[in-house]
């Protein structure tokens, strides 16, 4: 095992990423993930890499777009609103098939909201956000160690798939400090950037667009997409499962909020209610099938979040009316308590014991 | 036996160090093997005008970061006490300055410990070390870390830049120790 470092989730994700090859930093401040880049451009000159604070996100997305489509690991990171200004520039980029890594330590919305933690961009995330028929590889990390692990996937699934990943992360990830270690693995054989712009001196020439006048070829081109995103339900699920064997009710939460549930589950083992957690990892592709399963072996769900209902939908279709479906959610930058999500999972089991 | 949980928030004025103290604490028990998460104040139930910070430590993996009931609480002014004081655990340690909190503390349930620790801080030199003797306390009570690794954590922290700043911050703590043995 390496050493461990005490580092704050902003910084962690930021070294995560240059520990991962990412040479190219583009983005814009906001609160509260200030300290990626305030890192990024500390961090970047010394390894020969490039930071640069565009005018706006929507530059910077751009920025991330050129440097993407020349081969380079790039990444950007931003908080909800300055996530929404990027979101035309992400379609573009999904469009034309590129990899890069987004980050989102989300904050309170709709709008400029708040500064304080939320889960409320669940549904740009996972389910568009820009326009077209296209999908992010959406990651999401409920303590700073997987923040790291998740960031140095990030950019390995983003090469395979050639498709940008956004690691979706509460403001409280962002803040937190907790040890970390940045484990080395070897590189996966990943596949050969030949389609990138490097110039074309001996070969032929590279296209990257977005443009496709002739919808028989924008058909196709969406097809394909298509075909790409199936790829990654087969292969790239992730979900933990926790003290879901002898469960009576299943707790369905990511992030913080699964982090918090955790403690609301002692307290209830301790009541003597068994309580799980079904904490879903990747939300786009989300797992469905723990889902459906779960629900043939519990009465009663619960989906908690920071948000007023948004994975609630992706679980409703995994469970597909196989069982009770309940909803506990704060927003606005208030964040569930332990004691609320027990005293919610409480008063389910005993209604359905009355 | 159970394994090892503790909780601790850490609440003040701004500049006083509070985060400060937080971060050697947290730094500490990591040098010791421990599970450990540090908030600074950020989210819905740290407003009000005070600085603050949440530390957890277990030997289990840590679940929510953030506290509704800290078994520990180290409090550097009056609306900290105001704020915390309820919601201290039965049974739990509550640490005060006692310099600057002119407040009697209510609970009859848990344990108090009275610091004047401007007072102190003043004695070894300097009135910003405060935060230190509170620390030093703390650990005094709860044994929660061995008092070398802090002082790591503070060489660590205070980094070649403050270097001069170490022996005082030392004493401070070292007096803060003295006073939570008593």
């Amino acid at each position: 095992m390496g050493e461990k470092v005490l580092i704050s989730g902003n910084e962690a994700i930021a070294e995560a990423a240059v520990q991962a090859g990412c040479r190219f930093f583009f983005g814009y401040p906001i609160t509260p993930q200030n300290k990626i880049p305030e890192y990024m451009s500390k961090r970047l000159p010394q390894v020969g890499g490039c930071f640069v604070q565009a005018e706006s996100e929507i530059a910077a997305i751009y920025m991330v777009f050129g440097a993407a489509g020349a081969g380079a690991r790039v990444m950007t990171s931003s908080s909800s609103p300055g996530i929404s200004l990027k979101m035309e520039g992400i379609s573009y980029i999904a469009g034309a098939e590129l990899p890069c890594v987004i980050v989102n330590v989300m904050r309170g919305g709709p709008g400029l909201g708040g500064i304080l933690p939320s889960q409320s961009d669940y549904f740009q995330a996972t389910k568009g956000g820009g326009h077209g028929d296209y999908r992010l590889l959406v990651l999401a990390p409920s303590t700073v160690q997987e923040a790291v692990d998740l960031i140095m996937d990030a950019f390995d699934l983003a090469d395979k798939y050639r498709n940008p990943v956004m690691v979706l992360a509460d403001g409280y990830i962002g803040q937190m400090m907790e040890p970390v270690e940045f484990k080395k693995s070897p590189p996966p054989e990943l596949p050969p950037k030949n389609w990138a712009i490097t110039g074309a001196k001996g070969r032929p020439r590279n296209l990257i667009k977005t443009l496709y006048l002739n919808p028989v070829e924008l058909e196709k081109h969406n097809l394909k997409l298509q075909q790409k995103y199936l790829e990654m339900a087969k292969n790239e699920v992730r979900v933990e499962n926790y003290m879901t064997e002898d469960a009576e009710i299943i707790i369905a939460a990511y992030g913080t909020t699964a982090r918090i549930t955790k403690t609301a589950i002692k307290i209830l083992r301790e009541k003597g209610i068994n309580a799980g957690l079904v904490r879903p990892i990747t939300l786009f592709p989300f797992p469905y099938s723990t889902f459906k399963e779960i629900a043939e072996k519990v009465d009663n769900i619960l989906v908690v979040e920071m948000n007023m209902g948004q994975m609630l939908e992706d679980v409703k279709i995994g469970v597909c009316g196989r069982a009770e479906i309940h909803f506990y959610g704060r927003t606005g930058g208030m964040v569930p308590s332990y004691d609320e999500i027990a005293v919610q999972a409480e008063k389910i089991v005993k209604e359905e014991a009355i | 036996m159970s394994p090892f949980y503790e909780d601790v928030i850490i609440a003040g004025f701004g500049g006083q160090g509070i985060l400060f103290i937080g971060k050697l604490l947290a730094y500490a028990v990591m040098k010791e093997g421990r599970n450990v998460t540090w908030i600074p104040s950020y989210g819905p139930e740290m407003r009000g005008g005070t600085a603050n910070c949440t530390v957890v430590v277990s030997d289990e993996e840590i679940g929510s970061p953030v506290i509704t009931n800290p078994r520990s609480l180290i409090i550097m002014n009056n609306p900290s006490l105001e704020a915390f004081e309820p919601r201290l655990k039965t049974g739990g340690l509550l640490v005060v300055n006692t310099s600057l909190v002119t407040l009697q503390p209510k609970r009859t349930d848990v344990n108090i410990v009275k610091v004047p620790a401007n007072e102190i801080a003043i004695e070894v030199g300097n009135d910003k070390v405060a935060n230190m003797v509170m620390l030093g306390a703390y650990i005094a009570k709860t044994k929660i870390v061995v008092k070398e690794n802090i002082l790591e954590a503070l060489k660590k922290v205070l980094g070649k830049e403050k270097e001069e700043l170490f022996e005082l911050n030392k004493i401070a703590f070292e007096k803060g120790i003295e006073i939570g043995n008593m």
